[in-house]
């Protein structure tokens, strides 16, 4: 019957326009979704959160984890390499515990350092910090995955990432 | 399964991470899963207590079977399959 054919088309057109709604819907979803990924912010300039950063980061690799790890301020100059830095300035603030790690089979920082490296984690040194904290790209240790980038890069790893740290 | 099963699994790739703190044993475990054929037995060894838990949850979330673990003397056996 006509009525009901009419009917039908607009149903169907509903149907339509609901599925391209729903389908756009997703896409902003997928979009906005966190990854797999983990980002860790990373200001301290002692040995133990440092190292601890470090752990966490390369314990999230065994999760098949992305993980980005973000320098600022004094956590920066944790990255410069002692072989490669003349004058002497913001040494990494001992623990007040005397660590026994080669004792108990842990790693050094640049064991850490090392293994993060070798496990893809990803390294990005604030910009401002460099200036701020008077550092030369040139005195950072060797790293394949270190960038340097600002806040807005900052927010983005934390929006895409699934988890994130700051310490 | 109890510790006369486990210890007559036939582990297809073992791995020694004895003598090594959080996070070498994980690490180790996820570098060599890759050399353990699928449906295969992994055996960690560790002596770090901790690698139980770890291992478990890391087992739970990456998709394969965490079978038990087993006391040495001074190290702990921790044994999957691996599933995937």
């Amino acid at each position: 019957m006509p009525t009901t054919g009419k009917a039908n088309m607009n149903d169907s057109q509903n149907n339509d326009q609901l599925l391209k709604d729903l389908l756009k819907r997703v896409e902003a979803l997928e979009r906005e979704a966190p990854k797999n990924q983990l980002t860790i912010g990373v200001m301290s300039g002692d040995l133990e959160r440092t190292m601890l950063a470090f752990i966490i980061a390369l314990g999230a690799t065994t999760f098949d984890m992305e993980v980005d790890m973000v320098f600022t301020l004094r956590a920066s100059a944790t990255l410069r390499d002692p072989k490669k830095v003349h004058k002497d300035l913001h040494e990494l603030e001992p623990s007040p515990i005397k660590f026994d790690l080669e004792g108990h089979g842990a790693m050094s920082l640049n064991d850490l350092i090392q293994l993060a490296a070798e496990s893809g984690v990803r390294i990005t040194i604030c910009n401002l910090s460099m200036d701020l904290m008077e550092l030369e790209r040139e005195e950072l240790i060797d790293y394949p995955n270190l960038t340097f980038a600002g806040v807005a890069a900052f927010i983005d790893l934390c929006g895409q990432s699934r988890q994130c740290w700051f310490m | 399964m109890n510790e006369s099963e486990l210890k007559a699994l036939n582990v297809a790739k073992l791995i020694d991470a004895r003598g090594t703190a959080c996070p070498g044993p994980m690490l180790e475990a996820k570098r060599a899963i890759g050399d353990c054929p699928v449906g295969g037995v992994m055996e960690v060894q560790s002596s770090d207590s901790g690698t139980m838990v770890d291992i478990q949850r890391w087992c739970k979330k990456m998709g394969h079977d965490y079978l038990g673990d087993v006391a040495n003397d001074g190290f702990w056996s921790v044994y999957l399959t691996r599933k995937v």
